[in-house]
């Protein structure tokens, strides 16, 4: 009886173990899908957010944003027409995995490149520097900073950089973390939270949006640097040089700032002009 | 085995687990309670109490726990304001509080049928007898019934208690800071080391879940009625 139960005991740690092995060996595996690179005639499968107005969202099946449209052109100058182009949905917690396991061939969304990060895929770009910043109600004037958030609620994503910022230095704003960004939008709107954090340019997507249009602002000092880079294969230098060219050619051409006033126009948001327009190739 | 050792300097690891026993123990006695009450409704000779508790565990045994946990805390905590301690109080504690709550009114619904299934395993014929002796409804409960029923209940009120622990994950979806918080803050902070990651987790968890399941195996053989 006893020997069985030690029995029991070492199958179940054995399983455990089998568990995660499944999901180390899951990463392997699906390297068939993905497209051949540089031809013309396969298709791209391109990773972008489903979520993020703004840069990456999904309405009915079609996919807008900025990262969308920045996507688009690179993916253009690389030779492949509209109808090649396959999006697919890229949550952060996965997207290194999708890349190695060569499911995307590209992703563009709102990835910051981190040298944690550089140790898994390389990165093209960046293509835009974002930074934290803040988000509050159009009417409030007394929030311009982190500074001016002691006591006051502050809302921010479980498991994000923003929400690290905050804790590690400003302990004394009262954050509260929840699971998406739209939850902390709606706290914000409703009056329920005094703010919420994380990049401005992702905050400028909530204020763009249609039921948000002139109750929220981004108060526009941004107070950290995130540059957001193209996410690709470890080691594919030659792919990584010609998306670097792909967006120098959209900054010089005027689609970047095309693409932003297209995206963010409503909200009013102006972009840190002493960072942006990036140098691609920097990453 | 470097990035777990890594992980393990690099994050505190055991305060997130610690949060996690926490919201397990605190949210078992809890339901433990409640659940034994409506059990005791459900059983009861009054048809209002019997209504009650029958419409409660149809209805929250079918609602999705992330729903009850949004409720409480996006709803009531942070939309309504509603506090369950005073307001000067840290925040961090009335979240902790509201997660409880929720993770007690959810798992109170699966006690309450666990304790009901152990109330059908003692004869109708030792109930009756009570009664002939007379004895009062509290006291063919208190004393003849729920004795034994308890004891017989005690394997899927073990289930129920593993499936406590699994589900307090649930919570880090409002920013409680307990192990699936911890390890999204993780993944996001050290992507490369994803599967020591994942690993990690399984064995915190194994570790927890693997004891609490050899003792209610232990107890329920220990404590079983004889007939």
């Amino acid at each position: 009886m006893q020997r069985r139960k030690i029995g029991l005991a070492v199958g179940a740690v054995a399983m455990s173990l089998a568990l995660s092995a499944c999901v180390a060996g899951g990463s392997g595996g699906g390297s068939s899908s993905g497209s051949t690179p540089g031809g013309q005639t396969g298709n791209i499968t391109i990773g972008i957010k489903y979520d993020q107005p703004g840069l990456g969202m999904q309405v009915g099946n079609q996919y807008q944003g900025f990262d969308v449209d920045v996507a688009r052109y690179v993916a253009k100058e690389l030779g492949y027409a509209d109808n090649q182009i396959t999006f697919m949905e890229t949550p952060s917690a996965q997207r290194e995995t999708l890349i190695q396991s060569g499911q995307v061939k590209l992703i563009f969304a709102t990835y910051s490149i981190t040298d944690a990060r550089k140790e898994k895929v390389d990165f093209a770009g960046p293509y835009f520097v974002a930074g934290q910043d803040i988000l509050v109600k159009s009417d409030r004037t007394d929030i311009n900073g982190p500074a001016d958030l002691k006591g006051h609620k502050l809302c921010s994503v479980v498991g994000s950089t923003s929400a690290k910022k905050i804790k590690d230095q400003y302990p004394e704003v009262q954050l509260q973390e929840v699971d998406t960004y739209s939850k902390c939008a709606e706290a914000v709107a409703a009056g329920s939270m005094d703010a919420m954090t994380t990049d401005d340019i992702i905050l400028a997507g909530y204020a763009a949006q249609p039921q948000y249009k002139g109750k929220l602002k981004v108060v526009g000092h941004p107070f950290t640097q995130e540059r957001y880079g193209v996410g690709l294969k470890k080691g594919d230098t030659e792919l990584q040089t010609k998306v670097n060219d792909a967006l120098k050619k959209m900054i010089a051409d005027g689609s970047w700032q095309k693409f932003l006033d297209n995206n963010f126009g409503a909200s009013g948001y102006q972009y840190n002009k002493d960072t942006n327009p990036p140098t691609p190739g920097t990453a | 085995m470097q990035g777990l050792i890594e992980l393990l300097q690099q994050y505190n690891v055991l305060a997130a687990f610690w949060m996690t026993i926490r919201l397990t123990l605190i949210s078992a006695v809890g339901a433990l309670v409640l659940g034994t009450i409506i059990a005791v409704m459900r059983v009861s000779p009054v048809p209002v109490l019997q209504r009650f508790a029958t419409t409660y565990v149809t209805l929250v045994r079918n609602t999705p726990l992330t729903l009850i946990v949004t409720f409480c805390v996006l709803g009531l905590y942070l939309f309504m304001n509603v506090r369950l301690l005073p307001p000067s109080v840290d925040p961090k504690a009335q979240l902790f509080t509201w997660a409880v709550v929720a993770l007690t009114i959810y798992h109170a619904t699966f006690v309450a049928e666990g304790i009901r299934s152990g109330i059908n395993t003692v004869p109708q014929g030792q109930a009756e007898a009570s009664r002939a002796i007379g004895l009062n409804f509290g006291q063919v409960l208190g004393q003849v019934v729920l004795p034994q029923a308890m004891r017989a209940a005690i394997t899927p009120l073990g289930n129920t208690f593993i499936a406590l622990t699994k589900n307090t994950t649930v919570v880090s979806a409002v920013g409680v800071a307990e192990a699936s918080y911890l390890m999204k803050n993780m993944i996001e902070f050290s992507p490369q080391l994803l599967f020591a990651i994942f690993f990690l987790m399984a064995l915190g968890f194994v570790i927890l879940t693997l004891p609490a399941g050899l003792f209610f195996s232990w107890a329920s053989a220990k404590w079983r009625v004889q007939r």
